[in-house]
């Protein structure tokens, strides 16, 4: 994977006349991309065997980029869209671009009832903490305090934990990391694209433009910092909330944890469906 | 795609030819005999027994049928399920049919054959639940956002229930555009006799499949046929083609800042159904020849229509009927030469008068045209549409 | 040939089955058109139900009862509600048991479809025992076709219990238009 250049992965991957992106500078949607596609490399995996479903936001315009079947839908129906494309077809491997607003919010009951189904589909969160491409309004997720368009004297809302979620409803796999590291989000991917099942994997992706000018986070280091700041490994969390002293406890409690929430095996939807019918076929009820 | 058509299998599991059965169940028969290989769909009143039956008829035949969280998700997965390859369909009432209308417009613009089914009940907001009505003629054709054309469908009997959604099923994958079958939950819920054609009687029409060559343009006038609907690439086939609801040129990518592109994209779209108008129209003339008077109905109220004007005749009256089995695209050509002959026309609507509207503007004041509403969840009696042809 | 019926009695005593069973016999199995449809809602549960069917040799236009030629009535609340419609013509089947049915027009037929039930052990075939003698009295079904609506109809476990129930109602009904009195 080392070895695989952007260039290559460009000319491998990518759709030339689409370019240049519609991203802003220091946007992390481009990190997501790029990891997306060197999971696949690594797992060697033929384009055409999937199709990329989207929603609408920033991150939802991911597979236009990508020369692959893409179908770019409505706003927060991207899971809907795709179970229907499992369905009928349970060989392709199906990967979901979305958003925080797109997944949290307005998609937020398809995300659960797809997690509770088990339909096996990979989704990819793209969390930036703000509703970007329409102007940085306030998201489900931005923090406690945080400006936005429609936030202005801060953030009163509490945000929302998608990974805690998922993990409660019992989606085989969960994960979530910030792009600032790129090996263990594409590692995740990986894992989540071979996961037969619901696989979600959340990535913490800077927005400098709508989120991060309003929060004193415009420039993309001090974004990149932050995360390392306020971010903690599940594994170190669960250390300091045992041995730790109140005053870690209490540090910790306010970060965000990242890591591998779940990773367990159960039977997925479709392949359930597909059973039935071969009973029904050989004359069962 | 792992469903195959399987003729013999789906009359096995449909059962015997000749059947008595609801308008929702007949619905059922049709969809599954025009090869419909997926279902989503959320319980709702009196659309549920499509469901139901679907439920249990779909997966003997090798589909999938999926009871969604939402409507929304409903159309959203049969979206996507026709993308993979499938002829699909939802069915639903009111309520559910306002919540499908933001991804109608989305399958009318990415192109997608799909065909949703609306037993229609008493609105607006919850209504009458268990009462059939015809409330939702408008939005069928106007109720997404923005310039489209329309597919809409009506039956009047439970046989239609059957013929129509096989129609339904045969327009969606010719046009590659949504078409939607309004029932009501007055035909929906009557039992009728339905007769299964055999195979070599029925008409089944599947999506013209692209071929994978270089020049190969997923969002444009097909060349293989010449027609303004492009050849469709099934997801899975290499054909790396982008479906967005966004403004797209004729690769299928976005191009949301150029009035040219959306011009000439939405004027495709639109008139490959339009131009087709004359073509597409499918009405039943009742007692039309020498009439003086005329209804123009559709649906349930055409059944005490048809009553009403035998009665006429009887008595002498020269009064037929004009039925609209397919009322979006709009006649304009049979409602012309109605109203170049007739002295009035009657459109008896179980709503407050919605398809009298074209009627009127296509009439061109050539004749009298008068509404014939009934609202509450009755249908007009033979005496109520009667006493509209004495004035 | 056109004949409008309706069936009325509270929810759970198979009224809409009664109806359904009829409609078939009248259009799978003796080549008549056929519509029914039923009172939906609350009934379901417990309050009076009514299921309507009209049998035609041409084509039904409008599917509704408005001129009733047979009238079923299995329940005293029911036959209230939906005892109108009726006419010179009309033929008024109720059980004696469960329905106070004089003074109303047209011919009037008691037949204990409860009791005939109850005789073959299970109450819940007293609508096809009132079907039987509707067959019976009416004189324009086919007793056949309304035994195969109903063997293609109940499960298949009820079979015989149905059967039996519409041969024993059918009886009944032949006694009631020789004039004899219900046992």
């Amino acid at each position: 994977m080392q070895e695989l250049s952007a260039e290559l992965i460009r000319k491998k991957y990518l759709r030339d006349e689409m370019w240049p992106s519609i991203f802003c500078n220091g946007c992390g949607i481009g990190n997501v991309l790029d990891y997306t596609l060197r999971a696949i490399e690594e797992l060697n995996l033929d384009l055409d065997e999937i199709v990329f479903v989207s929603g609408i936001g920033c991150s939802s315009r991911l597979p236009g980029y990508i020369n692959a079947d893409g179908l770019h839908t409505t706003h927060g129906r991207a899971i809907a869209f795709a179970t229907g494309v499992k369905a009928v077809n349970p060989d392709l491997k199906v990967i979901v671009f979305t958003g925080d607003g797109d997944c949290a919010a307005i998609g937020g009951n398809h995300f659960i009832h797809a997690i509770r189904r088990n339909v096996d589909i990979t989704v990819i969160m793209v969390n930036n903490f703000i509703y970007g491409m329409t102007g940085g309004q306030l998201a489900p997720t931005t923090p406690i305090g945080s400006r936005s368009t429609t936030s202005p004297y801060g953030n009163i809302e509490p945000p929302f934990d998608l990974c805690e979620l998922a993990k409660v409803i019992g989606a085989p796999y969960v994960a979530r990391w910030t792009v600032s590291h790129p090996y263990r989000p594409i590692k995740s991917i990986k894992r989540g694209i071979e996961k037969k099942g619901f696989a979600y994997i959340e990535l913490l992706t800077p927005c400098p433009t709508a989120y991060g000018r309003r929060n004193r986070l415009g420039d993309i280091k001090e974004l990149w910092k932050w995360y390392d700041e306020n971010t903690i490994l599940i594994e170190e969390y669960e250390r300091i909330m045992k041995y730790g002293s109140d005053e870690e406890k209490e540090r910790a409690s306010k970060m965000i944890k990242i890591g591998v929430f779940q990773d367990i095996e159960k039977p997925e939807y479709f392949e359930e469906y597909y059973k039935l019918i071969d009973r029904l076929k050989e004359g069962g009820k | 795609m792992r469903y195959k058509r399987d003729p013999d299998l789906i009359r096995k599991v449909i059962g015997r030819k000749v059947q008595f059965v609801m308008g929702d169940t007949a619905c059922v028969y049709g969809s599954l005999l025009a090869g419909c290989s997926f279902f989503a769909g959320y319980p709702i009143t009196p659309a549920s027994e499509i469901a139901e039956e679907m439920s249990r008829l779909l997966p003997r035949v090798g589909g999938v049928y999926i009871q969604m969280e939402d409507e929304i998700g409903s159309i959203s997965a049969v979206i996507g399920a026709s993308w993979a390859g499938a002829k699909s369909m939802t069915a639903t009432s009111g309520p559910g049919f306002s919540l499908m209308m933001e991804n109608y417009g989305y399958a009318i613009m990415s192109e997608t054959p799909c065909v949703i089914v609306n037993v229609q009940r008493v609105g607006p907001s919850t209504g009458q639940p268990t009462r059939g009505a015809q409330g939702d003629m408008m939005q069928a054709r106007w109720g997404t956002h923005g310039d489209v054309e329309a597919l809409v469908l009506a039956p009047s009997t439970v046989q239609e229930c059957f013929d129509l959604t096989i129609e339904a099923f045969n327009l969606t994958e010719r046009y590659r555009h949504p078409v939607c079958v309004m029932m009501d939950g007055e035909i929906g819920h009557l039992r009728e006799k339905v007769v299964i054609p055999d195979e070599d009687e029925m008409k089944i029409v599947d999506r013209v499949v692209a071929d994978k060559d270089d020049d190969f343009l997923p969002f444009d006038v097909s060349k293989k046929t010449g027609r303004k609907v492009p050849d469709f690439p099934t997801f899975g086939k290499g054909f790396k083609v982008h479906v967005t609801g966004l403004t797209h040129d004729t690769r299928g990518l976005p191009a949301t800042d150029s009035q040219e592109e959306h011009e000439k994209l939405i004027k495709r779209i639109v008139s490959k159904i339009a131009d087709d108008r004359d073509k597409l129209t499918m009405v039943e003339k009742v007692h039309l020849d020498d009439a003086e008077t005329a209804f123009v109905t559709y649906g349930a109220s055409a059944r005490a229509t048809e009553a009403a004007v035998e009665r006429a005749r009887k008595e002498g009256k020269k009064v037929g009927m004009l039925r609209l089995k397919l009322v979006w695209p709009f006649p304009i050509k049979e409602i012309r030469k109605l109203a170049d002959q007739v002295e009035k026309i009657i459109v008896p609507e179980m709503n407050l008068g919605q398809i009298v509207h074209p009627v009127r503007e296509y009439a061109e004041g050539k004749c009298e045209v008068i509404s014939a509403p009934k609202v509450g969840g009755e249908m007009h009696t033979v005496e109520e549409v009667y006493r509209y042809i004495e004035g | 040939m056109k004949k409008e019926i309706r069936i009325c009695g509270f929810g759970g005593q198979g009224i809409i089955l009664a109806g359904f069973i009829i409609g078939k016999a009248a259009s799978v199995f003796m080549d008549y058109n056929a519509v029914q449809y039923q009172s939906y809602g609350p009934e379901a549960r417990g309050g009076a139900a009514r299921s309507e069917v009209i049998i035609s040799d041409k084509k039904i236009t409008y599917p509704r009862v408005t001129d009733v030629d047979l009238l079923i009535a299995m329940s005293q609340d029911a036959y209230d509600k939906y005892g109108d419609d009726v006419s010179d013509k009309t033929i008024t089947i109720i059980d004696p048991d469960l329905v106070n049915g004089e003074g109303k027009k047209g011919k009037l037929f008691k037949i204990r479809a409860q009791h005939i039930a109850e005789r073959l052990g299970n109450k819940i075939v007293a609508n096809i025992a009132m079907i039987g003698a509707a067959t019976a009295i009416s004189g324009f079904l086919d007793p056949e076709a309304v035994k195969k609506a109903i063997e293609d109809t109940v499960p298949e476990r009820f079979k015989d219990l149905n059967l039996e129930a519409f041969e024993e109602g059918f009886k009944a009904g032949k006694d009631a238009v020789r004039g004899k009195l219900p046992a």
